[in-house]
């Protein structure tokens, strides 16, 4: 694949913030964005990636100014041969001072091993639906919270910081329409448990506007919004839109992915995770600050897709390709 | 052109029936859910134990999968007529948004026009018609400009003359001058349309004269087209941003919408032609022209190079517009950024503005089916996202 390299055109008038500020009242002044490429992304990719490649992608990733990369998952590769590097990645990568590098950890397992290997900061995945729990990890709601229940102890116990996600927030493949009181009850539940961060995944892109501002009033009255982040995709065009709806509702923490790595596994061949320049270019055209690169960040996705030999799904970067 | 097997939807949604609403703002429940949920996933196969974060493949065929779908899609009954005149800019919802937005297709026109092969005269037409179906209130048919700068358009008249002309669809044509204008007439055109820009240099290569000489131009026909009944919509290319001059400040805007609404254009539809703005600038453009011009007056046009449109377009929603120009299949790349995306997705603004409760009387599977139709035509690729991830062009298993 070409290595042309692609610069945003001087007509972009989003590479930086717009100098002055956000939208008066409306909207949050910083973002911070949450970069899942290294794991949610590549996790959803099909070609297994060479741990050096990995490492690298999170080291470039580190240069950006994003303040959180979640690099790796503690499972078995039994289940996620993507992740089986976990603890090389792990002992791998250059930690930046001030960057935050969560992994994910879905049982008491898979948490010792990560602290072992030298993680600081852990995640845990909650469903909204009681379908997709059984069929992911072939229990309830109820005894995955259970599950996670020593997680969490253990983790307070070392004074690890651990995140929530919940999956489903806007729809399921099994349920169908998910209700947002259920969203709200479950999210309700991992941040009493300790979770510092909620997650709420539209994990199959079906959202749009409407159904997001309906499932954040009600998750709202439950969690703090300086708690709540959104992890939207694009399968279907919307994760733009909907993330606007969440930053105009208070939400300040978006979740995004390099290069919008990772495909969808229940639309052979839409596209997944929402592209973090994409995400980027809208916050600058916002002036809000998030702190991130994007030029560099363009770079990293160029790097990534070479090596994956696939075609980025941002469109910022598309826009940008000299050729 | 290589034969290519049409995209089937995915087998379940064929079982299902009919006609569902565009989601209501306060979120129905699916009446079958319960029913669905009962169903058996994919017959036989139990799906693999997969570890967190992850989620089996076999799904396709999951019934409530698809009937969440369909809430989403509005596969129903085509071409239900839209509301009688809604008050454009009436808010009846909580949310604040308008009831109704009325959806402007530039596919054939604007979209055809930036694809790079030449499409046989019949095909267009058969798109056309496939779009009348659909519900669309005005889709742009063609353009009267001369077939050595636009090729693609050589064909207006054959066009014009050949489509099957819906009761209540709207079929506007661009006449760029006076000649254009009566040659769009004498071929039926009841509806046209001019283009300026906000931005001197883009008119100067686009058009080659300044803006000031291009309103004059458009003044001419506009002139004609008053004295015989035809509505006039105006265009106001770059308004987030150009490609030669870069930023372009909200005033300029402002200044050129009110000169193309002062002389008799009924809409000005304001396009993001490089697909640069973002809800930000979107949001600064429409405060300055809305001083000038009445809201429903106003259109937006967003292209989707740099994936802002639908976010856009929302802001554009928000602040109390209610037309919107799309392309079907998101046809039209960009002549600004090789290989990159033009014209914003008909079928993914639907499915966004279904999702929020908001009326077009649009059936998007229909359009959906449109669009398939087109790009098998063209042999290319979608760029719809909601029909990339709706059809699936292998047998599921």
């Amino acid at each position: 694949m070409a290595a042309a390299r692609r610069l945003l055109p001087r007509w972009a008038v989003s590479l930086r913030p717009v100098s002055g500020a956000a939208a008066a009242g409306a909207l949050p002044k910083r973002v911070k964005v949450v970069e899942v490429g290294p794991r949610d992304g590549l996790q959803n990719e099909k070609n297994v990636v060479p741990t050096p490649v990995k490492i690298n992608l999170i080291n470039m990733l580190s240069e950006t100014g994003l303040q959180v990369i979640e690099a790796t998952s503690f499972v078995s590769p039994k289940w996620v041969p993507q992740m089986a590097d976990h603890t090389e990645v792990m002992q791998g990568i250059n930690k930046l001072p001030g960057v935050s590098y969560p992994v994910l950890t879905p049982n008491l397992k898979g948490f010792q091993a990560a602290v072992a290997a030298g993680a600081k900061e852990v995640s845990i995945f909650g469903a909204a639906s009681e379908l997709f729990t059984k069929k992911n990890i072939n229990c309830s709601i109820e005894e995955s919270l259970e599950r996670f229940g020593e997680v969490m102890t253990a983790a307070r116990a070392a004074s690890i910081p651990v995140r929530g996600y919940v999956s489903c927030v806007l729809g399921c493949p099994y349920e169908g329409k998910i209700s947002a009181a259920k969203v709200a009850e479950v999210s309700k539940k991992m941040y009493s448990m300790g979770c510092y961060e909620i997650s709420l995944g539209d994990t199959i892109g079906i959202g749009t506007p409407g159904s997001m501002r309906e499932m954040l009033t009600a998750v709202m009255k439950e969690v703090p919004v300086g708690a709540l982040a959104v992890h939207c995709h694009d399968t279907y065009g919307q994760a733009l839109a909907n993330i606007l709806v969440a930053l105009q509702m208070g939400v300040s923490v978006v979740d995004a992915s390099v290069a919008g790595l990772g495909g969808c596994p229940y639309a052979q061949g839409a596209s997944g995770n929402v592209a973090t320049e994409d995400l980027v270019y809208m916050l600058n055209g916002l002036g809000i600050h998030t702190g991130v690169d994007l030029q560099k960040l363009m770079d990293t996705g160029t790097f990534i897709c070479n090596a994956l030999n696939r075609r980025t799904n941002s469109k910022v970067s598309q826009a940008s390709c000299r050729l | 052109m290589p034969a290519r097997r049409a995209p089937q939807l995915r087998q379940s949604q064929a079982l299902l029936g009919a006609g569902l609403q565009p989601v209501a703002a306060a979120g129905a429940g699916p009446a079958g859910r319960e029913a669905a949920a009962t169903l058996r996933l994919a017959a036989g196969r139990a799906p693999r134990r997969r570890a967190m974060g992850t989620v089996p493949s076999a799904l396709k065929h999951c019934l409530s999968y698809q009937h969440l779908l369909k809430e989403q899609l509005w596969i129903g009954d085509p071409a239900v007529p839209p509301p009688a005149a809604p008050h454009p800019g009436q808010e009846s919802q909580a949310s604040g948004l308008p009831e109704y937005i009325k959806i402007v297709e530039v596919g054939p026109r604007d979209g055809l026009q930036n694809e790079k092969v030449i499409v046989p005269t019949d095909i267009k037409i058969e798109l056309i018609n496939r779009l009348s179906k659909t519900g669309l209130p005005a889709i742009e048919v063609t353009s009267f400009v001369s077939s050595k700068w636009v090729p693609q358009m050589a064909d207006h008249k054959e066009v014009m003359r050949g489509i099957e002309r819906h009761p209540g669809v709207q079929y506007p044509v661009l006449t760029p001058n006076l000649r254009g204008f009566h040659s769009a007439i004498a071929a039926g055109a009841t509806e046209v349309s001019v283009f300026g820009a906000a931005s001197e240099s883009f008119s100067k290569m686009n058009i080659n004269c300044s803006i000031e000489e291009s309103i004059e131009k458009f003044e001419e026909v506009a002139k004609s087209a008053r004295n015989m009944n035809i509505p006039v919509r105006g265009y106001v290319s770059c308004a987030l941003g150009c490609p030669y001059e870069g930023n372009i400040i909200p005033a300029k805007v402002a200044e050129v919408s009110k000169r193309l609404y002062s002389m008799g254009c009924y809409e000005i539809s304001l396009g993001d032609t490089i697909g640069v703005g973002t809800p930000g600038s979107m949001k600064r453009m429409l405060e300055a022209v809305m001083k000038d011009i009445p809201l429903s007056a106003l259109a937006v046009h967003c292209h989707d190079t740099y994936g802002q449109a639908l976010a856009n377009i929302l802001t554009a929603i928000q602040m109390g517009v209610t037309v919107v120009d799309s392309s079907v299949a998101g046809l039209g790349g960009c002549p600004y950024a090789k290989g990159a995306t033009g014209n914003v997705a008909t079928e993914d603004v639907i499915y966004m503005l279904n999702g929020l409760g908001i009326n077009t009387g649009v059936n998007l599977y229909a359009v959906m089916e449109a669009g398939n139709f087109i790009c098998t035509a063209l042999n290319k690729k979608t760029n719809s996202k909601v029909a990339q991830a709706s059809f699936s062009t292998a047998t599921i298993n």
